[in-house]
């Protein structure tokens, strides 16, 4: 016998299923009157340093079909590159903005759709910056384990070009699967990022 | 510290794979490319803190926070445990929200057509946040069992959904909860999208009857365990190495 190295297995996941919402939206579901607000809708305050952006899109399954169940959180840097979270050790970064954003795909179009702001740069572990992005975390029905993905910008092509993450994806053909387009609508910068979970357009999803 | 650390990496055969053929709305909803390994980043090592001001005195009392003529029917059970990392330590702070189906296996959604009736005082959300030992306990009744559409006669057991954040998005993690002793767990398609006997039991939630509530409501434990980091001890080579 050696001796044990005490370590716990982490819980397995299951799916989310189809009434993610009662427990992550229940407002939206019409469950009113149990907390006011659900949480995640409002990243943006009048007080929020940086360029408001909206994000945009929809998730497709292996049919192309859209999926109007899913559920679509994000994560990311203030204007700074500065993360709000307490494992951030490098600066404060900006009070007036969580960086966590959280919406459900609509449920009759599956376009889900965040206001917000571009993030600035984040290093990489050697310290070489990173392109600016968001981390995106999709579930719904149908999938066993939620699936992390990250949103690049279009207009960032220098930053992209040197991203040591978009450089660690062989297959370069798959890279524009994590590049939102930026267009502008209703005045705002708005950024398309379709989300394709399987077949020809197949996002880059990460094990992280 | 072990806080500070890149996270062990996940096990993907201890979790579902996510082609699944037993459950049908996996197969179109599962990447064919492999997954691609990313060491953590200060992206995947941060995540969001949710203080205990977001929270109102009855989000975890699934017994009051919809009720409107008197207490939902069904089972009443208190849930309890705590969230752990993989080195076995608490996770305090943690966000915990759960959604379930009433007595009658009846969802309060929009899109739920099943034919058991809906409970006019129950909602079946909750949510809380884990003390400084990582403990947790919400009040609720016992969901029922329901009939889902995959095969022509499939049903899901009792079950309980978690959301769980931990203080890293790397963490992020949703599961679901089941009971002591069900004989619906084995013969259930999303169950068995796990491969391992003993990672479903890790789901298991065991009755405790140490802890029930006399003359009021029974008790399950439920413990999770979100990813542990490493030891920043062996994070920095020793310099030229």
């Amino acid at each position: 016998m050696v001796q044990k190295l005490s370590l716990l297995k982490e819980s397995p996941s299951q799916t989310a299923g189809p009434y993610v919402h009662i427990g992550t939206n229940p407002n939206w579901v019409e469950i009113t009157g149990v907390w006011q607000e659900d949480l995640g809708l409002v990243l943006v305050g009048p007080e929020t340093k940086g360029e408001r952006i909206v994000i945009k899109g929809r998730v497709f399954d292996g049919a192309g079909d859209s999926l109007r169940d899913a559920l679509i959180e994000i994560w990311q840097a203030d204007a700074d590159g500065l993360y709000n979270s307490p494992q951030e050790k490098r600066g404060k970064a900006d009070p007036n903005f969580v960086g966590w954003g959280r919406q459900p795909a609509d449920g009759t179009t599956g376009e889900y759709r965040f206001e917000t702001i571009k993030p600035g740069r984040v290093p990489y572990k050697d310290g070489r910056l990173m392109a600016p992005h968001i981390t995106v975390w999709i579930v719904a029905r149908g999938i066993n384990t939620g699936l992390h993905t990250r949103l690049y910008f279009s207009d960032e092509e220098a930053a992209n070009a040197e991203c040591p993450v978009l450089a660690r994806i062989a297959h370069k053909a798959r890279v524009p699967t994590l590049i939102a387009t930026r267009a502008e609508e209703n005045g705002l910068p708005t950024y398309t990022f379709d989300i394709h979970i399987q077949g020809e357009k197949e996002t880059v999803f990460f094990d992280i | 510290m072990s806080d500070q650390g890149s996270f062990y990496q996940r096990d993907r055969s201890w979790h579902p794979p996510a082609f699944t053929r037993s459950y049908k709305t996996s197969v179109l909803r599962s990447p064919q490319q492999p997954l691609l390994s990313l060491e953590n980043t200060i992206s995947e090592l941060t995540g969001p803190v949710f203080g205990h001001d977001k929270l109102g005195p009855l989000d975890n009392d699934l017994l009051r926070n919809f009720a409107k003529t008197g207490d939902p029917i069904g089972q009443r059970i208190v849930v309890y445990g705590r969230v752990l990392d993989e080195n076995a330590r608490p996770v305090p702070g943690a966000l915990l929200e759960f959604w379930q189906a009433n007595a009658g296996g009846r969802y309060r959604h929009k899109k739920e057509t099943y034919l058991a009736a809906i409970d006019p005082n129950f909602g079946g959300c909750g949510r809380v946040i884990t003390d400084e030992e990582g403990r947790y306990w919400f009040r609720t009744i016992k969901p029922g069992a329901y009939p889902w559409p995959n095969g022509v006669n499939d049903w899901r057991p009792a079950h309980i959904h978690f959301s769980v954040f931990g203080h890293a998005f790397a963490q992020r993690l949703i599961t679901q909860m089941y009971f002591e002793g069900d004989p619906m767990i084995w013969q259930d398609p999303i169950v068995a999208t796990i491969p391992d006997k003993a990672a479903i039991e890790q789901l298991v939630a065991a009755l405790d009857r140490q802890n029930t509530l006399p003359m009021d409501a029974l008790a399950y434990k439920f413990d999770i365990v979100l990813r542990g980091r490493r030891s920043t001890m062996f994070e920095n080579r020793m310099e030229g190495n």
